[in-house]
């Protein structure tokens, strides 16, 4: 089972991740329409960059925006998520030993204690998006079982690898979980709203463009976001 | 497939057609007929096909549901934050649907959209602004009007609306000869008072082409001579087309595409005919979203600008003042608390902040800003069409409590508003909330403070 979780299961993980992650870019941007948008992309394009730029730029920092600064908890809680679920795979010092031994090469590395931090940060930030879900009558009113899905999807490898990790009980039993549901998030990017992993950008860039181009972009500093 | 006689899917193309919708009073019968119209499924799922492209559905498909756009909504506050009210759950309980059903909807889902469409939302496009994911629900509610419209769901005004675009390429039955005959009595009632004074029509080549919303000659005619004045007095090189000469578009209001194309063309063919070196439009947030900067899209051009530079009346004020053009007596500065209505159209969708305030700064002596304000001010609660709608009233009356309670934290009563919605729903919410504050366009305010010089006097007798 180990062999198969990290060996041919994790090559379609990373090929489903990576070549579905490029085609909704491909579909989203051939799908961009000047006409039915309203945007003239390929015509103003220095004053699209520019709005693009700014509209994910602002966005990318924690209380960047007058939104973000107005619901500071829900901004640390989203910022600390999304740090977390980005960051900690990536230059946790497991995956990058397992990088080497693999396939040669592997990225700088954080300590166990920032690692530990960092998932323990994402599992209270998602206990703490549940809870928001539940409370709050303006979001449980637009939730659905999916976004509790899709929650799920994300955070469970990071509780599995943190069970593995402290081998509380079975350690192959967490472990080839903690791999399974790792492969699971990656092929869930392209296919589910997972897929703001890029549609963000892309969102956030057209917005901006519209603004940067159409709707005032080319009469004032640019959109205050 | 039942189609009403007033309600149904063909726009209003006539004159007859036309009358016959005005003589049903309050479109009594056409909602009547409403209950009964089929949808049609075929086409809707075409339209979609056609026209929902990935950025609506990305924008369906990725919205976390984090309800950070409810706030945001001058709706969701003045419903005491009633979740129905959070924009993106009007957005997915309406549109959201009909795509994911392929546009299998029935008649009491249609009129169920309908009734969010215009009565909850006004398409100020500020969830936009505070979404993290940048899902502008004001432009996805101004293409669910469009699925709306095509499928004859539009409430009655709007229809009326959008065929008076198609006939009159005006929103009002103003003929070309209506508008010219207007012009000329203006100019002839002005000529006492200000010798010299000109309205001209069809100059070739001038400075500035006027366009304006045809409240002003068929309601206001006195805006027409505050416009002539401050041009004169400016020095300006100025005309009005005596075609093309409607800047507003309830087409655009209503989701009809094809009026809001015949409307725009109307007036580019009028820049094309005349060559001015630029336009200058009223004082209207609508006028100037539909024709200068919605406009040439709907036109097909490929720029995404009009045929020459155009310019909303506050930039022309602006300039105007900032260049000594327009010479302001300091003494005559207005003294009182003053604020001012920054218009999601020409404000929030069209970048002209700045222009606003400079020109506060030459007007007031104590200027207060709204919170929030520039961008992120809210709607005045009658834009997107809803000052006009009857079946919406009550909401559109309890939306204006959002702007009421705005005003009233600047402390000021006088409320500079140069937008027609704007301004009309700042008088109806004083006339239903009676805060006692008054409101007005820039035009009257200029007059007031302008410096007249001598040889612009009329003669002694």
């Amino acid at each position: 089972m180990y062999d198969f979780v990290t060996g041919p299961l994790a090559w379609l993980a990373f090929l489903v991740f990576f070549v579905g992650v490029v085609v909704r870019v491909i579909q989203y941007i051939r799908g961009l329409d000047w006409k039915l948008d309203r945007v003239t992309y390929t015509v103003n394009v220095s004053y699209g960059i520019k709005g693009a730029l700014r509209s994910i730029f602002f966005w990318l920092f924690p209380f960047g925006t007058r939104s973000w600064r107005s619901y500071p908890f829900l901004t640390l809680l989203v910022f600390s998520f999304h740090i977390g679920i980005l960051f900690t795979p990536i230059f946790l010092i497991a995956h990058n030993v397992l990088l080497l031994e693999r396939w040669g090469f592997s990225f700088w590395t954080i300590t166990e204690a920032a690692a530990d931090f960092m998932t323990f940060l994402v599992l209270v930030s998602a206990i703490f998006l549940v809870l928001r879900r539940i409370a709050l009558p303006e979001v449980r009113i637009i939730t659905i079982a999916y976004d509790y899905l899709m929650l799920a999807v994300a955070v469970a490898p990071f509780f599995t690898g943190l069970m593995a990790h402290y081998q509380s009980g079975n350690y192959q039993f967490w472990l080839i979980l903690h791999i399974l549901s790792g492969e699971i998030m990656l092929m869930a990017i392209p296919f589910t709203k997972l897929s703001h992993f890029v549609g963000f950008f892309l969102s956030r860039g057209q917005l901006g463009m519209d603004y940067g181009i159409k709707r005032g972009g080319m009469k004032s500093k640019g959109l205050d976001w | 497939m039942p189609e009403g006689t007033l309600c149904n899917k063909i726009p209003v193309n006539t004159k007859e057609e036309l009358l016959t919708l005005l003589a049903d009073k309050s479109g009594k019968t056409y909602y009547e007929e409403m209950n009964h119209l089929d949808v049609d499924h075929a086409a809707l799922k075409t339209t979609l096909d056609k026209s929902c492209k990935s950025r609506i559905r990305t924008w369906l498909e990725i919205c976390a549901h984090c309800g950070m756009c409810a706030d945001s909504c001058f709706f969701y506050l003045a419903n005491n934050k009633d979740p129905k009210q959070v924009p993106s759950y009007k957005i997915q309980s309406t549109l959201g649907e009909i795509v994911k059903r392929n546009g299998n909807v029935d008649n009491a889902f249609m009129q169920k959209t309908m009734d969010i469409a215009w009565g909850k939302c006004t398409c100020c496009n500020r969830c936009g602004m505070y979404c993290p994911f940048g899902i502008d629900m004001g432009v996805m509610f101004g293409y669910l009007r469009g699925l709306c419209f095509s499928q004859g769901f539009v409430p009655w005004e709007l229809k009326i609306g959008s065929g008076m675009h198609r006939i009159y390429r005006a929103q009002m039955d103003v003929t070309s000869e209506d508008w010219v005959d207007t012009c000329q009595w203006r100019m002839e009632e002005n000529a006492d008072d200000w010798p010299g004074l000109e309205i001209p029509i069809d100059k070739e080549n001038a400075d500035i082409i006027y366009t304006v919303n045809a409240r002003e000659p068929k309601h206001y005619p006195e805006d027409l001579d505050e416009a002539a004045i401050l041009f004169h007095l400016a020095g300006e090189n100025w005309t009005v087309p005596s075609v093309g000469w409607e800047e507003t578009s309830l087409a655009m209001f209503a989701g009809d595409w094809e009026g809001c194309r015949l409307q725009v063309q109307a007036v580019y063919d009028a820049m094309e005919r005349l060559k001015p070196k630029r336009m200058v439009v009223t004082e209207c947030g609508h006028a100037y979203r539909a024709t200068v900067i919605e406009g040439p899209y709907w036109a097909g051009l490929k720029s995404g600008k009009t045929p020459v530079p155009s310019f909303h009346y506050v930039e022309w004020v602006a300039e105007a003042l900032r260049t000594g053009k327009l010479k302001l007596d300091p003494s005559k500065k207005i003294k009182e608390p003053v604020t001012y209505q920054d218009s999601c159209n020409y404000i929030r969708n069209a970048g002209l902040s700045d222009c606003a305030r400079e020109i506060m700064s030459y007007i007031a002596e104590d200027f207060r800003e709204m919170r929030p304000n520039r961008e992120h001010n809210f709607c005045c609660g009658g834009g997107g069409g809803m000052n006009g709608l009857g079946r919406y009233r009550e909401e559109r009356n309890v939306g204006l409590k959002v702007k009421r309670d705005q005003i009233l934290a600047t402390g000021a009563k006088l409320v500079i508003s140069p937008c027609h919605n704007c301004w009309d729903a700042i008088r109806d919410l004083e006339e239903i909330y009676k805060v006692g504050i008054r409101w007005s366009f820039l035009k009257p305010i200029l007059l007031k403070m302008v410096i007249v010089p001598d040889h612009m006097k009329p003669v002694e007798e």
